[in-house]
């Protein structure tokens, strides 16, 4: 990543301390999301993708109450996260189309994000492989005396790996400055939580490593913001590490090929009702920090902003051979 | 027949034909699987016999080690095989030392399916063989089908077999016909490999996905190819590719492996050993790069290797006699 492209990500995460700039960085991400959708289909994108949309006021929320210097674990479900902590959406889309204008360069693709100048360490496709690393980055602040925490963010489904139990507990008896965030959208893959889980709140998990556990509405940007921030200050004045769990929703199936036809009726629809884009601007109405019809008109520049990404994107070469057969180690392999 | 189908039908068929065959494995009962192998299933054979399971790999592959012990034919699916990471012990450790461990009062009669390999864009996570996680384990055995006929004759064999068996099935060839003919009772050896192609000139062993890609590449040369698919990666058949080395008087190895790790390192010294005497020329390897999967699709097409590649590699060792340079060193 060159230094204007690491200024930019930091001046984006900045940005966010702007109430109008969190909803635009909402909308920005679900327009990247949707439009990631089509470029699938027009044959950019291969293998497979595991968007976000309806899950954006966790994304901003922690991103907002989060600085560029705590570190981040993230999922293969990380687009709206690495927009939200500050990767741009060339880089975002570039990275899924396989192009040099990726974050990774186009190596990693949709499940690799990254973004070093805010923190997000490459995302993890492996499910609960993020807890254990966050542990360290944790461990690593508390080594060198630094007062940066660590942001774990996992899905519902982590919460039934190894992983998660080995890490709540390490971190629990160390101390450690972590905030492990469950994004619980109700669905591991194609399985309902009430199916793979026997308890309704990952949350209620915390007391079983004596450390607090937190329902936090997922849907609601401010809800999100003000917990991560409590439990952010907790763990940056060594209180030790807390377990967020986010009630929200995943508006696709859990990625391209899975059109989530085990939902039940009506549940997609519940879940609308509380759009959390839509409940962010209607209280930016409410505050007058924007005008009922600002929100299409946002929309419509963000969406602007991001057909500016593509074209840039699918201008942009693929990479070379050279850089499959490097960064392997810090000496040359090859 | 697809292989997924034939996979499908591989499971359907044992698990009509012996009660002690169960199914554990992520959304396989419900969802009918990641790649629809196991689709159809839960409704003839219901919750007990075909499972879902949490994302908790290494319970329910432990689970199956324990469920296998006590005389059950437990039939594993893991969706990637790279997920097994988190749960390698219960395999590598528990289940391969079991028998020896219990002087053969115990066995793990219990089969772990896992999609493997490259080429759709997964990204470099989701998209290795992973072979040497498991070859090379005393007590467990490993193979690979290259298509709908061995994916099903593996797969009810494995689901015999007294031992614990990984099948590594080539993500890629899921969706592959093949006209096949065979019964319930057909069965591939396991520890058996099969000649593919008849050829004089020079033995290419392979396996997996490979073989498809070793077959086209014959079509591109004027070497006549002898193709060996091993069909195990563990125990393998060396008995097949000396024999064949012993007419061809030359060897090539084609995996979809890393240089460092693929399984043709194995291949190559033994059979240099054992019949040292036959080689007319240097054996030879194509493998992979020892780098991980790229995920940009041009990136990954150069990654594999192409029948073109292939039919190049083997021109250069056989028709000009000298031992080629893979693609990443480019001096050829």
């Amino acid at each position: 990543m060159n230094v204007a492209t690491s200024n930019m990500t930091a001046a984006r995460r900045a940005s966010l301390a702007d109430r109008t700039e969190q909803l635009k960085r909402m909308l920005e991400i679900r327009i990247v999301e949707e439009r990631i959708q089509q470029l699938y289909s027009e044959g950019e994108v291969r293998g497979s993708t595991h968007l976000c949309n309806g899950q954006e006021a966790v994304a901003v929320g922690v991103a907002r109450s989060t600085r560029v210097s705590d570190k981040v674990t993230c999922t293969y479900r990380g687009h709206g996260h690495a927009l939200a902590l500050g990767v741009t959406p060339e880089e975002v889309i570039g990275e899924i189309c396989g192009r040099t204008l990726g974050c990774a360069g186009g190596l990693g693709g949709s499940m690799h994000l990254m973004g070093p100048a805010v923190g997000l360490l490459p995302t993890f496709a492996i499910v609960g492989a993020g807890l254990p690393v966050a542990c360290g980055v944790a461990l690593a602040a508390r080594v060198r005396r630094s007062d940066d925490v660590a942001i774990a963010i996992f899905g519902d489904g982590a919460a039934n790996i190894g992983a998660f139990h080995e890490s709540l507990n390490f971190a629990s008896i160390r101390a450690l400055p972590i905030v492990f965030i469950c994004e619980n959208n109700l669905y591991g893959e194609y399985s309902r939580i009430n199916t793979t889980t026997p308890v309704a709140d990952i949350a209620t998990r915390a007391a079983g490593y004596g450390m607090p556990g937190i329902i936090v509405d997922g849907q609601d940007l401010d809800a999100v913001a003000a917990a991560t921030a409590e439990a952010v200050a907790r763990a940056r004045s060594r209180k030790g590490p807390s377990l967020l769990e986010m009630k929200t929703y995943r508006y696709s199936g859990h990625s391209r090929s899975d059109p989530a036809a085990y939902r039940p009726t009506g549940e997609l629809d519940a879940w609308l009702q509380r759009d959390p884009i839509a409940l962010f601007a209607e209280r930016l109405v409410n505050e007058r920090a924007i005008l009922p019809g600002d929100l299409e008109r946002l929309r419509e520049s963000m969406r602007e902003a991001v057909e500016d990404a593509v074209a840039n994107v699918l201008a942009a070469p693929i990479p070379s051979q050279d850089a499959m057969l490097s960064h392997i180690a810090a000496t040359a392999v090859f | 027949m697809r292989m997924r189908q034939a996979v499908l039908q591989a499971l359907d068929d044992a698990l009509a034909d012996d009660e002690s065959v169960i199914l554990l494995g992520e959304d396989i009962a419900e969802a009918g699987g990641a790649f629809k192998c196991t689709e159809g299933l839960l409704a003839k054979y219901g919750p007990d016999r075909v499972i879902d399971t949490p994302i908790s790999e290494m319970g329910f592959l432990g689970a199956a080690v324990g469920a296998a012990v006590c005389g059950l034919r437990p039939v594993v699916e893991m969706m990637f095989v790279e997920f097994t990471g988190v749960a390698l012990d219960q395999l590598t450790t528990q289940a391969a030392t079991m028998r020896y461990l219990s002087r053969g009062q115990f066995q793990v009669p219990m089969v772990m399916r896992a999609s493997a390999g490259a080429g759709q864009g997964f990204g470099c996570q989701h998209s290795q063989m992973l072979d040497h996680w498991f070859r090379g384990t005393p007590g467990l055995k490993v193979c690979a089908p290259s298509g709908s006929r061995t994916a099903y004759g593996l797969l009810r064999a494995a689901i015999d077999d007294p031992d614990p068996v990984v099948i590594l099935e080539p993500r890629i060839l899921y969706g592959e016909r093949e006209e096949v003919d065979f019964d319930r009772n057909f069965r591939l050896p396991l520890g058996a490999a099969e000649v593919v192609r008849r050829g004089a000139d020079i033995t290419l062993v392979t396996v997996g996905a490979m073989v498809p890609v070793a077959i086209e590449a014959a079509k591109l040369t004027s070497v006549d190819v002898e193709i060996i698919d091993l069909l195990s990666l563990w125990p393998w058949d060396a008995a097949a590719v000396a024999g064949s080395v012993a007419r061809t008087r030359r060897l090539t190895t084609l995996e979809e492996a890393p240089r460092g790790v693929g399984w043709g390192g194995d291949v190559v010294a033994t059979i240099m050993s054992e019949a040292f005497a036959s080689f007319a020329a240097p054996p030879h390897r194509i493998t992979l790069p020892d780098a991980p999967v790229p995920y940009s699709g041009g990136l990954e097409a150069r990654y594999l290797p192409s029948p073109a590649y292939v039919a190049n590699q083997i021109d250069v060792l056989v028709t000009q006699g000298r031992t080629p340079s893979p693609w990443w060193k480019e001096t050829i």
